[in-house]
């Protein structure tokens, strides 16, 4: 492929990604609905230099490309943060200056995303200085950001990134029905959330129903304190974010009106119209009515994401998709008709009652039904093997007859998951113009005994087996001090690596 | 002779009996014989194309070519991997159904007790429940053992030897106060000197009880400060009779118990152990076992800063009697995973076969019925698809005494109602057609 095939995102002043291959997608909603000014932290131009990176071309492995298709034999190339060509070994011509690696006998995946992290905000150590998830002290917090809250030096990031998670969506916990904004990030060391953001992604809202706000306000004697609570909270929120829309949007006229009056000199000079309080919770609320900030919903039970549902319709918001979900399987069919997607776990369940009726065949059955499926992990453990769990969900399905194909496994945490995000124009698949964020596999990803070779994020290599960075929390810890000594690091090749045992 | 598919779609097990039926058996336990297996023996042996033969609930013959006696069922077992049941240490299975719902906790004391009390006689045996609803998750992937254990305190309490069994009532017990539990991992109340004296004065205490029973009881001796029964089960710990497995991350804090082992000559077993591959060679010269999860990496808390995914592979080098568990009763499933996990960081497949139920039935004192395929030993093992590590085999088999069990938990039923949309109700908009099939 050739480079003109490349999305180059041009920053408009709101810092949304305008580029002909995002169609703008993630743009500001010019609907029916009022918009006050900017955000404050959106009126600031994302300045986001185009990247630098080295031609590569890996050469020899087994593609799966995320987006369904296997490529035995294959070549990936990429360059300036972008993938150019991605084919079989016989269709893809290397330029001479690119650096080839041979990667024969490994396979290569796009980078992995997860599309439910908490990561640099429940930190690890899990210590009271660094418990950042959750402001817990009212139920509906939309005006909070998990960017301010984001640990850069998480000893869990390196490990994330080890597993060949390239992408992940941080978002605040779930003990609060608006919990906040979720902030997409790459697994990219920095020094604070700026280095690492997802240029272009979309705001999120995380939202959460059932079990967790009414146990945390019901133990202190607050509304909600039921699940008939938790929606007349909710009911109350958009309600007041539409009353402000109003505000706003009579400020507007009257300002328009000020203007023309002033212009043509018809009447005295008067002040302009006072621009009402804002409220930036509000705001987020009202940018989540537009469609301009995707609804994240923490939802287990099945009647419980139904009820939502009804009351996005209430409002006219959209779900962009329910997490955890394990329930889901027994909607999918609404699900799939109203373009609702899924993020949930493969095994997770019991460990509270709305968690009860966790089937392993869920994201089999979803995906069946054509639902927007992808497997997240809410742990710092988990998202460093989103690969097996695939595997072990796609089990399950083939187990109980329901015939799903391995790729499309993949795609719950590759393709799917970056739908979720709304970033499926930009990453998540080995497809020219995507980002150049690709994992090296010792062997199938599906199997247990694979393990990451090397990671490129933006075409920038980020990783490599056994030079896994060690945050700064981490140096001189004592480590070191151990016996017996570090293994030493596999060789630079990554196509070297180890066979499966 | 009859055949029967084992599942749908998948490979199949073809059983071939002269006597008769080859569903599950009751009762008496028919004679039985797989033909052809791979049998991993659970102590690192592999035997290839062998034949393993069950009558009643033990296991009468283990090799290859091995005669089948006349009349037993034949089961046409080529291409299948044999392995011993998977045995689930260091669980709250059985004794809890749901986490958050206090009402059904009985893994811990339900009431929030301030201090970290002492419950050496809380035993695990009183509230096992055989038909709690995580059974048979975990049954279903090849575990057919557990050592149901109490948690929380300074002293939990004695866990049980329990077999996953399918029927009820039934003998799951099969036994009680196997160990005793104590925990010194992320105290609330107690700092590491304030625990650790607590817990040598109730074993000094436990001594003097165990000197004279009869004196304390005529309230002779000096006050000590804890229940009869509790003093009677601490005084088992002494001398080794009953293990006392110990909940404890940090490195300092594994040598430390090291030392109190070995001056009230207590039988160890060191569970969570994130940091014990620091120390393995003294692990290994004190021959103590230590339980792992072998995929923890993270360093969660001050005491666990050098965690790392090597732990598993580093201690089984070692030479120190290496167990694995998943902690998480929901995530016993799991178990086969977790070996997976420590063979892809460089431990021995045979280390990690040995982790899930050589080693722990041995530490625990079962280790002369369970854990291992033989000749005598009880036939609780699985029948799997393939490499019982990997994520895309299961098992088509788990016997259990000799007798087939169920695979199924409640979620197979669940999966089952809702396969079919159109069955489900959905009010006036639509009820399902009457159907004889359609559960409950």
């Amino acid at each position: 492929m050739v480079l003109s095939m490349r999305c180059r995102p041009r920053w408009g002043a709101f810092g949304v990604c305008c580029s002909v291959a995002l169609g703008c997608a993630a743009g500001i909603h010019r609907g029916p609905l009022p918009s006050p000014p900017a955000l404050p932290w959106e009126s600031q131009p994302a300045v986001v230099s185009d990247v630098e990176s080295p031609q590569i071309a890996l050469v020899g492995a087994t593609l799966m490309t995320g987006a369904g298709s296997e490529i035995p034999d294959g070549v990936v190339l990429f360059e300036d943060g972008r993938i150019d060509a991605v084919g079989p070994r016989s269709s893809v011509k290397v330029p001479a200056g690119a650096r080839q690696i041979d990667v024969h006998g490994s396979y290569v995946t796009p980078g992995l995303i997860d599309t439910h992290s908490h990561l640099g905000l429940f930190g690890v150590p899990g210590l009271t200085g660094n418990d950042d998830g959750n402001e817990a002290t009212r139920p509906v917090t939309a005006n909070v950001r998990a960017a301010d809250g984001f640990w850069p030096q998480d000893p869990a990031l390196p490990r994330a990134l080890a597993a060949g998670v390239t992408t992940a969506l941080i978002l605040p916990g779930s003990a609060n029905l608006i919990g906040g904004q979720g902030v997409a990030i790459k697994l990219i060391p920095g020094r604070s959330i700026e280095d690492m953001k997802f240029p272009g992604a979309p705001p999120v809202l995380k939202l959460a129903c059932g079990e967790n706000p009414k146990r945390v306000y019901g133990e202190r004697k607050q509304a909600p304190s039921t699940r008939m609570g938790n929606l007349a909270g909710y009911r109350e929120v958009f309600q007041a974010a539409l009353e402000y829309g109003a505000k706003f949007s009579d400020w507007q006229a009257r300002q328009q009106t000020w203007q023309r009056e002033q212009r043509s000199h018809d009447k005295p000079p008067q002040p302009a119209p006072l621009m009402p309080p804002r409220d930036f919770g509000l705001e987020t609320l009202l940018g989540a009515l537009s469609g301009r900030v995707l609804v994240q919903m923490h939802c287990y039970r099945a009647d419980e994401m139904l009820g939502m549902l009804e009351l996005a319709r209430e409002f006219g918001f959209r779900v962009r998709a329910f997490h955890h979900a394990v329930e889901a399987y027994k909607i999918r069919d609404v699900l799939a008709a109203r373009g609702v997607g899924v993020s949930t776990w493969s095994d997770w369940w019991g460990f509270k009652l709305e968690a009860y009726d966790t089937i392993r065949e869920n994201l089999g059955l979803l995906s069946e039904a054509g639902v927007h499926a992808a497997l997240h992990s809410d742990s710092a453990s988990l998202v460093q093997r989103l690969n097996q769990e695939a595997a072990k969900s796609l089990n399950a399905a083939r187990r109980a007859g329901v015939q799903i194909d391995r790729n499309v496994a993949l795609s719950w945490i590759t393709s799917n998951a970056a739908w979720t995000l709304g970033i499926e124009q930009q990453t998540g698949s080995l497809e020219p113009g995507k980002m150049a964020d690709i994992v090296v596999w010792s062997g199938d990803p599906l199997s247990v005994y694979s393990r990451v070779s090397e990671v490129f994020i933006d075409g920038l290599p980020v990783y490599e087996r056994g030079a896994q960075r060690a945050t700064d929390f981490e140096l001189g810890q004592g480590a070191e001090l151990g016996q017996p000594q570090e293994r030493k690091p596999e060789p630079a090749r990554p196509g070297a690596t180890e066979a499966a045992p | 002779m009859r055949r029967r598919d084992f599942l749908r779609g998948g490979a199949s097990l073809a059983c071939a009996s002269v006597a008769g039926s080859c569903g599950a058996a009751r009762a008496a336990e028919p004679a039985r014989a797989w033909v052809g297996a791979t049998i991993w023996l659970g102590d690192g042996q592999i035997i290839d194309d062998a034949t393993l033969v069950t009558n009643g609930e033990r296991i009468s013959a283990l090799a290859q070519g091995a005669s089948v006696p006349s009349g037993a069922q034949v089961m046409q077992a080529h291409g299948f991997i044999l392995t011993p049941g998977w045995v689930a240490v260091e669980t709250a299975l059985g004794l809890l159904e749901i986490e958050l719902e206090r009402s059904t906790l009985d893994a811990e004391p339900r009431a929030d007790e301030h201090g970290e009390p002492i419950h050496a006689a809380y035993s695990a045996a009183d509230a096992y429940n055989p038909l709690s609803s995580l059974i048979g998750v975990a049954r279903r992937e090849g575990v057919t053992n557990a050592v149901a254990t109490p948690r929380g305190g300074l002293v939990s309490g004695t866990s049980a030897w329990v077999e996953l069994i399918d029927h009820f009532p039934g003998r799951a017990l099969v036994r009680e106060d196997l160990a005793l539990h104590a925990n010194l991992f992320e105290l609330r109340d107690n700092s590491r000197p304030l625990a650790l004296s607590r817990l040598r004065n109730a074993l000094e205490s436990a001594r003097l009880y165990a000197r004279s029973p009869q004196a304390f009881d005529q309230g002779q001796t000096r006050e000590l400060g804890l229940s009869p029964l509790d003093l009677r089960r601490l005084s088992q710990v002494l001398g080794g009779n009953l293990p006392l497995v110990v909940r404890v991350a940090r490195a300092a804090d594994l040598l430390r118990l090291l030392e109190l082992g070995e001056s009230y000559q207590l039988r160890l077993i060191l569970s969570g152990a994130e940091e014990a591959w620091t120390v393995a060679p003294q692990l290994a010269a004190a021959r103590v076992p230590v339980v792992i999860d072998p995929s923890d990496n993270l360093p969660t808390s001050f005491s666990a800063l050098n965690s790392r995914r090597e732990n598993a592979a580093l201690l089984a080098s070692a030479g120190v009697p290496l167990i694995f568990s998943s902690f998480d009763p929901y995530s016993v499933h799991n178990l086969r995973q977790l070996a997976g996990i420590a063979v892809a960081s460089g431990a021995s497949r045979s280390s990690a076969l040995r982790a899930l139920a050589f080693e722990p039935a041995r530490a625990f004192g079962m280790g002369n019925e369970y854990g291992l395929l033989a000749p005598g030993k009880l036939a609780n093992f699985s029948v799997w698809t393939g490499d019982p590590f990997e994520l895309g085999t299961w098992a088509q088999e788990v016997v259990i005494r000799g007798r087939s069990v169920s695979t199924r938990s409640r979620q197979n039923e669940l999966f089952e109602r809702y396969r079919d949309l159109s069955r489900v109700p959905r009010g006036r908009a639509g009820l399902p057609p009457a159907d004889g099939q359609t559960k409950r």
